[in-house]
This record gives C-alpha cells, sequence and structure tokens, in this order.
C-alpha cells in the first residue's frame, strides 16, 4: 500500500497486465523510450522489452488498426491515443471494426483491445486535448465505455478493461492525473465494469456524477452536510453501458437526482440517464430531474474553460434548486 | 541571376514513374512474352490456372442469375478480374491471413469459406462470417483492411508463425483512403509480412483511375513507405501468380511488406445494386479490355497444346453452376436470425440492461 497519483496508478496496473498476461501489447505515440507525454507507461519498455511496448508512427486510425490486426492474431492489445481529441481521426477502427469484431463474427472473432486516452478540461492545453468526448462514444454498440474519477478506481477498473474480452474505450481525466492520490494496494485488485458505485451514501437528493464530477459532487455533499442536508453520490464509473439499477436503487429513497457532466448537455450520458429515469422510475421523483452540463457550444479554448466547465457551485445552486422544488 | 531554376521541379515530376513495366508471361494475342516465368508451369499447373478462372466465371454468372431472381442481397460482380482474384490467391497458403474486400469474394471461398457462406455473406446473415477460413470478412470500409493488414502481419510476425504472411485487396480507388498510406506505412515500419494487392481496374464506381491521383503508378504509393512495388498485367494470370509467389516468397524468407498491383478491368457493374456503366464508360473504352479478357488468352494456349476443349470447358461451367445451386439451397434452409441472438452476440458478457432487452426478445421469439 502507498500513496500514489491517478498516473502512477494507471502505471501499476499496465504493469500487473504485462506481467499477468504474456499476449498483452502496449503501443502508441510516445510510449516506449518517453514513457508516454505523461510518462503513464514509464520504465514499461525498459521492463518489458521493445516487443511489448513499443511507440508507433504518429496515426491514429493506424494505431488502432494495428490493434485490430494484433487482436485477430491472438494478442491482447492496450493502444494509447496521446489525446482523446485525436481519436477523431481513428472513429472508424473504433466504431466501424472493433466494436463490431463479436457482433460481426458471433463469437468467433472478437477484439481484446483497451484503448487508454486522456480527455478533460481545467489543465489549459491545446485545442483537441481536453474535449469530453464520451457523448459521442457512448453512442456505438459493442464498446465499452469507462471513466474512473480517482487513482484507486484507475487500477481496478484498468484491469479489468484489459481482461475483458470485448473492446473497451478508457478514458483517463487530465484534470485528475496529477491533481490526487489515494492509498493504491501493491498488486492485482479489480474494480467491475457495467457497476456504478455509491461514494457517499445520505439520504435527501441523490447526486449522479463520474471523472472529475464526482468529486465535485463530493464537495457538495461536504457543504450540503454542514446544512443537516444528506445527499448520496454515485459515481457511473462505467458511462456505458450505464448501471441504472443503482440509480433507481437511490432515487427511491431519496426522491431527488440531480445528474452531473462535465460534457456540453446534449445528446449524451446525462441524456441517457434522465431519459432512463423517466422511462422506468419516474414515479421515484417528487421533484423535476435536475441536470448540470456544460453548454451546448464547441469545446472552449484554454482561457474560457474555468468559465465553462461546470463545478461544484453550479452543482449547489442546481441541487438547491431541486431541494426547494 | 540566372534563368535555371534553383530546382527543376518540372524535371522531378516528369521523372516520377520509377516503377519498371508491368509484368507480363501471356499477351493478349497468346504469345508467351516470358518464356522464362512460363517454363516454370507444368500443363497440369496451366490447367489448374484455367479451371479456376472458369469457375470464378461460372460463379459470377450464375450469382448475377439469382441476383436477378432477387435470390442475393450486395453482390460486387468480378467477371474480368478472374486472372487478378485467381492468380494471386492461389499463390497464397491457407495459413496466411487474407483480409478481403466486397469484391474478393471469390478469393475468399479459394481460402476456405464454402459458397454457401458466400451467399449468407451476401444476403446479410451472420453465418456468412462464420467461415473457417483464415480471413477476415469482406471488408466494406475501403482501406480499413489496409491498416488491419499491417496488425495482422505484425501479430503473425510477433508470434513467430512460420511460412506464413497477411495478404490483401483494395482497388484503384482504395488507394486515396488515407488509411492505406497507414497501412503500408505501418507494415513498412515494423517490416511486417504483409502483400497488399492493388487491382487497379480502371474505375471507383464511375470515376476513372486518372481522376484518383496524379501518381502515374498506383504501384508507387507504396515507394513513399519504403515498400518495394511492382505492377503486374492483371488480366494474365501466369504472370499475376508468378508475381504473387515471388512475393511471398520475398517476404517468408524474413522480409517486409510488398505492393502488386495488378492492370485488371471490371467487365460489369459495381455492385449488382443498381450501377450502370453505360452511364460513365463507352463501348469504344470498353473493347479493347474485353479482347483481353484473361480466358480467351490461356484458352488459346492450352487448346493449342491439345490440352482444353469447349465441350470440356461447358462441362466444368455446367458442374460449376449445378453446385452453386445446390449451395443456394443450403443458404435458404439456414433459419433466420434473432434480435435476441443480435443482443447476445454483441458483447461477450451481455450488460444488465441487455440482458433485459434479450429476455423480453426471448419472450415475444418463442411465442
Amino acid at each position: 500500500m502507498a500513496k500514489k497519483t491517478y498516473i502512477q496508478a494507471i502505471t501499476d496496473a499496465l504493469d500487473i497486465a504485462l506481467e499477468d498476461d504474456p499476449k498483452t501489447l502496449i503501443f502508441g505515440e510516445d510510449v516506449g523510450k518517453n514513457g508516454g507525454v505523461f510518462r503513464t507507461t514509464q520504465g514499461l519498455q525498459e521492463k518489458y522489452g521493445e516487443d511489448r511496448v513499443f511507440d508507433t508512427p504518429l496515426a491514429e486510425s493506424g494505431i488502432l488498426g494495428l490493434a485490430t490486426g494484433l487482436g485477430l492474431t491472438g494478442w491482447r492489445p492496450i493502444p494509447e491515443i496521446q489525446f482523446m481529441g485525436f481519436s477523431f481521426e481513428a472513429v472508424d477502427q473504433i466504431a466501424g471494426q472493433l466494436a463490431r469484431m463479436r457482433f460481426r463474427f458471433d463469437g468467433t472473432k472478437n477484439a481484446p483491445v483497451t484503448i487508454r486516452t486522456p480527455y478533460g478540461g481545467g489543465t489549459h492545453t491545446a485545442e483537441m486535448h481536453a474535449d469530453n468526448l464520451e457523448n459521442f462514444f457512448t453512442g456505438i454498440p459493442g464498446l465499452r465505455v469507462v471513466m474512473p474519477s480517482n487513482p484507486y478506481d484507475a487500477k481496478g477498473l484498468l484491469i479489468s478493461s484489459i481482461e475483458n474480452n470485448d473492446p473497451v474505450l478508457f478514458m483517463e481525466n487530465l484534470k485528475l492525473y496529477r491533481s490526487m492520490k489515494d492509498d493504491i494496494p501493491d498488486g492485482k485488485y479489480t474494480v467491475p465494469l457495467d457497476k456504478a458505485n455509491v461514494v457517499r451514501e445520505g439520504n435527501d437528493v441523490t447526486i449522479v456524477a463520474y471523472g472529475a464530477e464526482v468529486n465535485e459532487a463530493l464537495k457538495v455533499a461536504d457543504t450540503l452536510a454542514e446544512k443537516n442536508v444528506s445527499a448520496e453520490v454515485i459515481d457511473l464509473r462505467t458511462v456505458s453501458p450505464i448501471d441504472t439499477d443503482t440509480i433507481f436503487k437511490s432515487i427511491e429513497k431519496t426522491h431527488k437526482v440531480v445528474i452531473v457532466q462535465e460534457a456540453q448537455k446534449m445528446a449524451g450520458v446525462g441524456a441517457q440517464v434522465a431519459s432512463a429515469i423517466a422511462e422506468d422510475a419516474i414515479l421515484s421523483l417528487d421533484a423535476p430531474i435536475g441536470r448540470v452540463a456544460a453548454p451546448n457550444s464547441v469545446y472552449p479554448f484554454a482561457l474560457g474553460e474555468d468559465i465553462w466547465i461546470p463545478r461544484a457551485k453550479e452543482i449547489e445552486e442546481k441541487v438547491n434548486e431541486i431541494l426547494n422544488y | 541571376m540566372a534563368n535555371k531554376p534553383i530546382v527543376d521541379f518540372e524535371a522531378i515530376k516528369n521523372n516520377l514513374s520509377n516503377v519498371s513495366k508491368p509484368i507480363q508471361v501471356l499477351n493478349e494475342n497468346a504469345e508467351i512474352t516470358d518464356q522464362e516465368i512460363f517454363d516454370t508451369f507444368s500443363d497440369d499447373d496451366l490447367v489448374e490456372f484455367m479451371k479456376k478462372m472458369v469457375w470464378e466465371r461460372a460463379l459470377h454468372e450464375q450469382t448475377m442469375n439469382f441476383s436477378r431472381q432477387g435470390r442475393m442481397g450486395f453482390y460486387a460482380p468480378t467477371e474480368g478480374e478472374e486472372a487478378s482474384e485467381m492468380g494471386t490467391v492461389l499463390a497464397m497458403k491457407k495459413q496466411d491471413y487474407l483480409l478481403p474486400a466486397y469484391r474478393d469474394v471469390p478469393q475468399l471461398i479459394q481460402h476456405g469459406a464454402t459458397v454457401t457462406e458466400a451467399y449468407l455473406w451476401s444476403r446479410g446473415h451472420v453465418i456468412g462470417n462464420k467461415f473457417k477460413a483464415r480471413s477476415m470478412m469482406p471488408q466494406i470500409i475501403i482501406g480499413a483492411a489496409y491498416v488491419e493488414a499491417a496488425g495482422v502481419g505484425l501479430g503473425i510476425k510477433k508470434n513467430k508463425e512460420e511460412d506464413t504472411i497477411a495478404f490483401t485487396y483494395t482497388g484503384d480507388g482504395g488507394t486515396s483512403q488515407g488509411d492505406s498510406y497507414e497501412g503500408m506505412n505501418f507494415a513498412g515500419a515494423y517490416q511486417a509480412p504483409v502483400l497488399f494487392i492493388v487491382q487497379n481496374n480502371g474505375f471507383a464506381i464511375s470515376t476513372p483511375r486518372v481522376k484518383q491521383t496524379a501518381a502515374p503508378t498506383l504501384a508507387q504509393k507504396a515507394v513513399a513507405a519504403g515498400i518495394p512495388s511492382v505492377q503486374v498485367d492483371g488480366m494474365d494470370i501466369l504472370a499475376c501468380y508468378a508475381v504473387a509467389k515471388a512475393a511471398r516468397d520475398y517476404m517468408v524468407a524474413g522480409n517486409g511488406p510488398v505492393l502488386i498491383e495488378t492492370l485488371t478491368y471490371r467487365f460489369g457493374a459495381h455492385s449488382s445494386a443498381g450501377d450502370d456503366p453505360k452511364r460513365y464508360r463507352t463501348k469504344e473504352q470498353e473493347q479493347p479490355w474485353f479482347e483481353k479478357d484473361p480466358l480467351i488468352r490461356l484458352r488459346k494456349v492450352l487448346t493449342d497444346k491439345g490440352l482444353w476443349s469447349e465441350e470440356q470447358e461447358d462441362k466444368l461451367t455446367d458442374e460449376y453452376k449445378a453446385s452453386f445451386k445446390e449451395s443456394i439451397k443450403e443458404a435458404d434452409a439456414v433459419p433466420a436470425d434473432t434480435v435476441s441472438d443480435m443482443l447476445k452476440r454483441t458483447f461477450e458478457i451481455p450488460t444488465p440492461e441487455m440482458r433485459k432487452e434479450i429476455d423480453k426478445f426471448e419472450a415475444k421469439e418463442s411465442k
């Protein structure tokens, strides 16, 4: 057990995956000698050799095509897309190829591929580096999308993703990379896919969040607790599929819900959660569904991030509005 | 200042065509243009090549018949491309990994899929993709197979599989896709054993080859990726086979990728779904290519040698077509797919949400 950052927790998981399964391969731009631009693969090429951890030419579709082909020949690829915005270059390989592999071949071929990629606002990066693109990728059947909110989950969810025999898009939050530390057990442990986590129990309102917004929601829960309001905070962990059972169970108790996301509001994870509640659990509620999301503009340039991304303040305002309905 | 330009770009441009003359063994008049390669084939080999082309022509004709009867789904006609398709695939071995495009169904069958499976693929039934052949399904997204082939080739290399390569096909239009370059470049960078075959049949649906690129040949697109490439007469099965085999031999000796551009022609439409070549080709453009029909030249050589006759060819064609009629009956007998099965094959372990949907559809389906 040691205090580790989100980055170090991911390196841990990759190290374990390389150690446990000789068929795992890590590749991407600058992941070898350089250890990745964020050092998530630091030391791995040195330890496991260039056959297992290697650099690729600078082409995202090529990287994921390589993953598809390596998967077909018995390997378990863990490709990295250096920044999530670059994944637009590889949309066919993700949506048109990897996600369809099991379906196309009725399981006679599959794609045990875990695509790792950093995303998320607040670190003032260049354009196309920080966009929250999960809204786009959760609409792809056959693809799981996982978004850990803390270092402990990051390690356990990454190991689960790699061990899964279907493709997983594993989104790593840039803002959390170095800003958070958790006690990380040494060695292997897993956190289950497809399952949300109740990170704070409460009775008065449910806050559903994922990624960096989970930590903002927890701040709000702390503030509310001082006013004797008890908020339940749910971390989705996997955003496709969404664990609606955990949400429904919670709102049956609290009767109120606020759904929080860093991404734009249109057609995404929060909209899906709201729709599931409206369809199957609306009678649990005694107030409208509250939503906190970014405006539907294009993702802002670096200097606009702080006024654009919803954080604890906006969540608190919305929770109070729903509580006072 | 001198008038001479610092760099003579025009001279460089005029010297771009650095790929040598297309390799040919038999010309369209059935004259042997490369005796050395011709002599590598026995009479039995020549007969076998002819049979394969007759088989592919019969498959095309019968499939078009089924298509006109409304018994097929998507079908991309192959008439005219028999030498290019059969010549290259016959040079491969069963352990090689095929990544075909949609016009490469005959090669997929040759590589181990059944005609019944091919018909089911055309109709759009999942059983069509459950062939035993070491192959991807016919790729619809042009270019995707090239990047995937780089991965398959690297996988073969990492597996240390002896005497094994990946081979993939695209057309003249396919070489314009960014993925085609990425695939070649990755295979080159990793020296992965991938044979890239460009079947240049002159048209990407209606767009002529000259409008795809300013490059003098498609073969030279490999040069920028550091890959040796060659053009071959795609209407000459002997040349296609010999070059594909040479490429394979080169790669299994431990070398990296090769690209072959076959110069061929699609005699018919792009697909059976309403494309009409009369909209973009004239009879005058087509006629010289019809005269290059790959069956004509080999038929003449074999007939002159007393190894082939019209009766023999007709009998073979009838036998092949009779077997295709059996295959489509088998395809007819395959049970329809169910929505619950579609849901089940989306993930190895259905998600809880999907489990509920599966139960719902199973209840409906059992009624």
